[in-house]
């Protein structure tokens, strides 16, 4: 679409794109109004370059901080049911393979049928060990297990996987504070982060996950999933920018090496490309 | 939760319409645009919310809502009436094929929830006093076959698989002759998971309608699933020619606006809810309670 004039229209019209693109009732306003208030102060009256200050204005909610990796880590994954988690351990396990890391995964879902047969398959075709236990066994339990492995071993990363939940059942958000307790008390020199993981196409309910999964076990940063589709994550922003959680890692499909670095300029522009 | 407010500012709304005994044009449509933003955040599609509201708009600005004694309650019945009618009004099920087998066809998205609500099905239709075969015909998901196999042997019921090594429409068709010669009148398809863009295995799909002809094709969908909901459903629907749709995951605090958008692109009823991940967890789907929950109130 191109303009040619900065009016009404055109901002009704970045207001479908930013909603369509699941960046919410709120955020939406908020960016727009600002584009407002900067056409009128700064007299622009270049569409497109008020488009750029709005995808600038994105960006800048989206800034993203540096993040180290040298030092052994334990990752511990979470999220609700059927988001990517178990698929996203399998591809972030290739990628530390392919960087020459030791790798050591944990079957910590315990609770879903053939949960543990769905990492073991993917840890069989990276090549990596999984510490596992039967279906039904405490989650804490095998995660204590792999925690003494992977420091036995000087594991330079270690990924629990977990059993999908709703952010809103509190006893299995009191199990996954309980599992990460456990992680941290036997982490040793191992350093601990949690990754949730989002699946691009929901709404405005994924702002309400972050915010209960980060109350619960603290999350350090966000992978988010199916982006291959035509959903455009855009509840990120929000996300970014009320809890301060930076978005990592993007899923493009359901093979091993669709896994990127979120990268915040390409997100922004996939939003206004329909 | 985040949008706390709304529901208040809702209830807010819609009592400040009750309390005046005369409404103006004006009135409605700042009530109106309240609904509106409800909806959104909801996450019903952008394009449904402005063809619904400009439906009730119609409706509601009319003489015969605005003269009459209670015009404020007549508003907000209009925008209950148009939402559940939008989802399916009334109630609706899976029917029983006159000619057993019943075939049963789950589709949609990576991870929305068909190869568990293939389980919960299948124990509802024990209940029922049917006897079905679970056919495993995802071979793609790491694990799928045999997440089958564990939920039917909870249910203690027949697993029909062929390894992942086979393609799933000659799947589809050796478990049909095996539910025919082993006297299951039930058949339930559990498929992968896919995106709608995906060509091949979108024909995947119509090779299986076409192999084995389904009584049902139910579209499986998320309910926490945002503005991208219309594509899918459309996309599944124009593919397949859905019959009626699964909500799951309701049991968490999503709003669920994905159902009014599917209902809206495709005209197919929401037929179960799925509200956990046991197998008891499926419930038949109310179109007028989900109107409430939609608009949070
Ligand atoms: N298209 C696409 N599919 C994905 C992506 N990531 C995961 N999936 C698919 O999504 C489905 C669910 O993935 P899982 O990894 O099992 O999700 P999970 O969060 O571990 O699920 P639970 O353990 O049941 O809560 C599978 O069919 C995956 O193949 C992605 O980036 N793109
Ligand atoms: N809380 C809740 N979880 C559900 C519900 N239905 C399914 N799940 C969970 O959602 C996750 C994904 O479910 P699956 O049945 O594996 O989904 P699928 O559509 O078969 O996934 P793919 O085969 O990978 O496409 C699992 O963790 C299920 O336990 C539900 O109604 N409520
Ligand atoms: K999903
Ligand atoms: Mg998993
Ligand atoms: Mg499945």
């Amino acid at each position: 679409r191109s303009y040619d004039k900065i009016n009404e229209e055109l901002y009704e019209d970045l207001e479908e794109i930013l909603i369509q693109a699941d960046v919410g009732v709120q955020t939406t306003m908020k960016l727009v109004d600002d584009i407002k208030e900067k056409a009128r102060e700064e007299k622009i009256k270049d569409p497109n370059k008020l488009i750029n200050i709005l995808q600038d204005d994105i960006l800048e909610m989206l800034n993203q901080t540096e993040e180290d990796d040298e030092q052994p880590t334990i990752l511990m994954v979470v999220g609700v049911n059927g988001a990517g988690k178990t698929t996203t351990i399998g591809k972030i396990a290739q990628r530390a393979k392919q960087d020459d890391k030791d790798v050591l995964l944990a079957a910590g879902d315990t609770f879903r049928a053939a949960a543990i047969e769905q990492l073991e398959a993917w840890a069989n075709k990276v090549g990596t060990e999984v510490i596992s236990h039967q279906e039904g066994a405490d989650s804490a339990a095998v995660a204590y297990d792999a925690v003494q492995s992977a420091k036995s071993k000087e594991t330079d990363l270690l990924i629990v996987d977990t059993a999908g939940r709703l952010h809103t059942q509190s006893n299995l958000m009191d199990e996954l504070e309980k599992v990460k307790r456990v992680i941290e008390k036997e982490s040793g020199p191992m350093k601990v982060e949690v990754l949730l993981v989002l699946d691009a196409t929901t709404g405005q309910n994924a702002v309400s996950q972050a915010k209960l999964f980060d109350e619960a076990v603290d999350v350090d940063g966000i992978a988010l999933t199916k982006l291959d589709g035509t959903a455009k994550g855009g509840v990120v922003i929000a996300i970014r920018e009320e809890l301060g959680i930076p978005i990592r890692l993007i899923g493009v499909g359901e093979d091993l090496e669709d896994l990127q670095d979120f990268e915040p300029e390409s997100f922004v522009d996939a939003l206004f490309d329909f | 939760m985040i949008f706390e407010g709304l529901a208040e500012k809702l209830q807010d709304t819609f009592d400040k319409l009750k309390g005046k005994g005369k409404l103006s044009e004006k009135d409605v449509k700042s009530a109106l645009r309240e609904v509106k933003l409800a909806l959104l955040e909801a996450d019903v599609n952008f394009k449904v919310v402005k063809n619904f509201i400009s439906k009730v708009e119609e409706r509601a600005v009319g003489k015969e809502v605005l003269d009459s004694l209670t015009p404020g309650q007549q508003v907000i019945k209009i925008v209950n009436e148009e939402l559940t009618d939008l989802m399916g009004g009334a109630q609706s099920k899976v029917e029983y094929a006159s000619d057993p087998p019943t075939v049963i066809m789950l589709t949609g998205l990576q991870g929305a929830g068909k190869t568990t609500t293939a389980g919960k099905l299948a124990k509802k239709f024990i209940k029922d006093g049917k006897d079905p075969l679970l056919v495993a015909a995802d071979v793609y998901r790491p694990a799928a076959i045999k997440q089958l196999q564990v939920l039917g042997e909870r249910l203690d019921q027949p697993v029909f698989s062929m390894g992942d090594k086979q393609d799933p429409v000659d799947i589809t068709k050796a478990a049909i002759s095996r539910a025919e010669s082993n006297g299951n009148d039930v058949v339930i398809l559990d498929t992968a998971g896919r995106l709608h863009i995906d060509e091949e295995l979108m024909d995947e799909l119509s090779q299986i309608k076409a192999a084995v002809v389904p009584d049902e094709i139910l579209l499986v969908v998320d309910s926490m699933t945002g503005q991208d909901a219309v594509n899918v459903a459309d996309k599944f629907d124009d593919t397949l020619g859905i019959d009626g749709v699964v909500l799951t995951k309701l049991d968490g605090d999503a709003r669920g606006g994905a159902a009014l958008s599917i209902s809206s692109v495709t005209g197919k009823p929401i037929k179960f809810a799925g509200v956990g991940e046991k197998l008891e967890d499926l419930e038949p789907f109310h179109p007028d309670r989900m109107a409430s929950r939609i608009l949070g109130m």
